[in-house]
């Protein structure tokens, strides 16, 4: 049974590395990238890759439904109070950039509630290529694009491809149907992020989540050294 | 006392969790209550006569350093709707975050410390106006212009609304948000003398049962 | 205030009379409020409020008050509406409404409609104290306007306490002179009859009622302690009654 520490101290402001009786808080990881790219997918899958090895919680913040948060419910990637819906007012990107207040009460209570938690993914409504997750709300960030979204988006770059902590192009199984170049995406997005990770990946073949799971256990190792 | 102070806390960007809510206005506009902007205008104009003078007066009171207990459960009386209550709590979290780590003061830590899972947010609104060397007044005009800015901005969304016909709307309404944030201080100077009971309770029972009906849809764009 | 309007009183008292019943040691009023006892049920005492004059009119002032002592029943009903009416006198009429009901107490307090007639003008003010334990279903009622007319000024206060703790204050006004918007989309929205129900039971302390909608323009709302307000709007006095009913019903 956890202490309920809020009774005691106020909670922290923004995105102290502490909680409020000082113990360390769990890494917060921000996914974000356009509809339909493959975000729900890719959290779900880190999950059940993870979920034996770490504690972790889920933020979902959907942009008129509880659809996503309901997908990783309905696929029981965790149990159920471990995942947190937000709700964003049509504007997903307010909620996870300029107005972070709903999101930080809600991974704030998931570790009151929950806790204590190794990890919290914090995933973006689907949005377009310039929503970026505020610094106050997450340590590192993942932007997911795939390859039927168009093969001149990492050469288009944005906020998102540009800078975020990583890059993920997804559905590379769908590459032949698309007509997709994989290996002009790669060229462009090293272009546009020059020492920044790139991951391709398919959740459907190969390795599936493996090499972003991979990813989180190096980013968790450096916040907990 | 710092004038800008107002437009601080006042400013539609300031982060606290405004954004995600319609003010009831999702609900009126699913309910063909609202369908442009004569009726947004009379929307807002009864949510501030009722719900925006309520809080504009909580606020108040709360700058005049009335207990925050007492504004409280005032706060609980006079919000039947349980949908609006946990809104209420919910917003105040939210802005006791952004008001602490904007003006930060022994008070507000202490009433974060008393109200873990929130305080109504009018009354959070009110002492984080007092943090901000701001008065009675200035919070309640604060409290009175949220009560029709949220769902004008939320009606541009939701109803693709133009853009000039709401912040129109605003202007309209703005004499009458000045005689509300009016009204509620000197209702707020007779709670120092009389108590909370003496606080205005208008009522706009179409928010509330507005509200109930809101938080139970499936599918919709805002939190309430 | 100064008025030349008529003065009303009535005053009750319940009290349990050590049988199972309920006596009424006191019941009386004057003016227009006739208070007559009628045969109860049970342990129940039961009262009707009798209008025997119009009213009221502006710059009457009616004052009704009951107590049902701890173990009593009370059931309160009136025979018919009351219709708010503009009077000669300048000013507006008064109707105030005081309630106790202690400890292990009971009463329902469900009067007929009140409807504001065009020209009239009322301020009405009705204020219940509950002790621990006390049970209560209290029903108002507001019609805008009669059949076809413009509905007068009236404001509604109806504030309820339980333990000293004040669980619920609520006013409405409506009608010319009223707050803007008050026929708003915000708040009554063209509807002409709108009602609340009040239903304070011990035992939703510990068995809390869910939140719902009922129909088109209610909603069952549990309160921040012991109590539910079942709040309305409907287009007449007919169907409002209907869906209050029906909410009622629902709370068993």
């Amino acid at each position: 049974m956890h202490l309920d520490h809020s009774h005691d101290t106020p909670s922290a402001l923004g995105a102290d590395a502490r909680r409020p009786d000082g113990s360390r808080r769990a890494l917060r990881i921000g996914l974000g990238g356009p509809v339909g790219s493959g975000k729900t997918a890719t959290v779900a899958a880190l999950c059940r890759a993870l979920r034996q090895e770490l504690s972790l919680a889920v933020v979902t913040n959907d942009i008129y439904t509880r659809e996503d948060a309901e997908f990783l419910l309905r696929e029981a990637v965790l149990p159920p109070e471990r995942i947190t819906a937000v709700e964003t007012g049509a504007c997903p990107h307010t909620a996870i950039r300029d107005d972070i207040s709903a999101n930080l009460e809600a991974v704030e209570d998931l570790e009151d509630e929950v806790g204590p938690l190794d990890l919290i993914l914090v995933e973006s409504g689907g949005d377009n290529l310039t929503a970026t997750f505020s610094k106050g709300l997450v340590d590192a960030q993942i932007f997911v694009i795939d390859v039927a979204g168009g093969d001149d988006i990492p050469r288009k770059g944005g906020p998102g491809v540009t800078t975020a902590d990583l890059l993920v192009v997804n559905k590379t199984d769908l590459a032949p149907y698309v007509g997709s170049d994989l290996g002009r995406m790669a060229a462009d997005a090293k272009a546009q992020r020059a020492e920044l990770p790139v991951v391709f990946q398919s959740l459907r073949t190969g390795d599936g989540v493996k090499d972003v799971a991979a990813w989180v256990r190096a980013q968790l190792a450096v916040w907990t050294a | 006392m710092s004038r800008a102070a107002l437009l601080v806390l006042a400013d539609g960007r300031f982060p606290a969790g405004g954004h995600a809510h319609s003010g009831g206005a999702e609900a009126a506009v699913r309910a063909g209550r609202i369908t442009g902007g004569a009726s947004l205008e009379e929307f807002c104009r009864g949510r501030l006569h009722t719900a925006g003078l309520v809080a504009a007066s909580l606020a108040a009171a709360a700058v005049l350093g009335v207990r925050v207990g007492e504004l409280d459960a005032a706060a609980d009386a006079r919000t039947p709707s349980p949908a609006l209550r946990a809104v209420a709590r919910k917003l105040g979290r939210q802005l006791m975050r952004a008001a602490r780590a904007t003006w930060p003061s022994d008070e507000l830590d202490a009433v974060a410390r008393e109200f873990p899972k929130g305080a109504h947010q009018p009354l959070v609104l009110g002492l984080a106006a007092r943090a901000a060397g701001l008065g009675a007044l200035d919070a309640a005009h604060c409290a009175a212009y949220e009560s029709v800015s949220g769902p004008a901005s939320a009606v541009v969304r939701l109803l693709s609304l133009d853009p000039f016909e709401a912040t129109g709307v605003l202007a309209r309404l703005a004499p009458e948000v000045d005689r509300v944030a009016d009204r509620a201080v000197e209702a707020a100077r007779g709670v120092v003398a009389e108590g909370v009971g003496v606080l205005p309770a208008a009522s706009a029972p179409l928010l509330e049962i507005g509200a109930e009906g809101h938080a139970g849809w499936g599918v919709r764009l805002f939190a309430s | 205030m100064t008025t030349s309007g008529v003065r009303a009183f009535a005053r009750m008292v319940a009290r349990a009379d050590g049988r199972g019943g309920t006596a009424l040691p006191i019941l009386e009023g004057e003016g227009p409020l006739a208070p007559r006892r009628t045969r109860g049920s049970g342990g129940e005492a039961r009262v009707m409020l009798v209008g025997a004059m119009g009213g009221p009119l502006g710059g009457d002032v009616f004052a009704v008050r009951a107590a049902v002592e701890s173990g009593a029943r009370l059931r309160v009903g009136s025979a018919a509406a009351t219709i708010a009416l503009p009077g000669q006198s300048k000013g507006a009429a008064r109707y105030d409404v005081r309630l106790d009901v202690a400890d292990g107490a009971e009463l329902h307090w469900l009067p007929e409609q009140l409807i504001s007639a065009q020209g009239s003008d009322l301020y009405v003010t009705t204020r219940v104290g509950l002790g621990a334990g006390a049970r209560l279903v209290l029903r108002e009622e507001q019609v805008l306007g009669r059949a076809g007319e413009q509905p007068g000024r009236l404001s509604s206060r109806l504030t309820v306490c339980v333990e000293g703790r004040t669980l619920l204050d609520q006013e409405l006004a409506c009608g010319p002179g009223a707050p803007g918007g008050w026929d708003g989309p915000a708040v009554l929205g063209g509807h002409r009859a709108v009602g609340q129900l009040v239903v304070v039971r011990p035992e939703f302390a510990w068995e809390p009622v869910a939140a719902r909608v009922v129909g088109e323009g209610a909603a069952i709302m549990p309160l921040a302690g012991p109590a539910v307000l079942v709040s309305a709007v409907a287009a007449d006095a007919l169907r409002l009654r209907r869906v209050l009913d029906e909410a009622l019903a629902d709370l068993g």
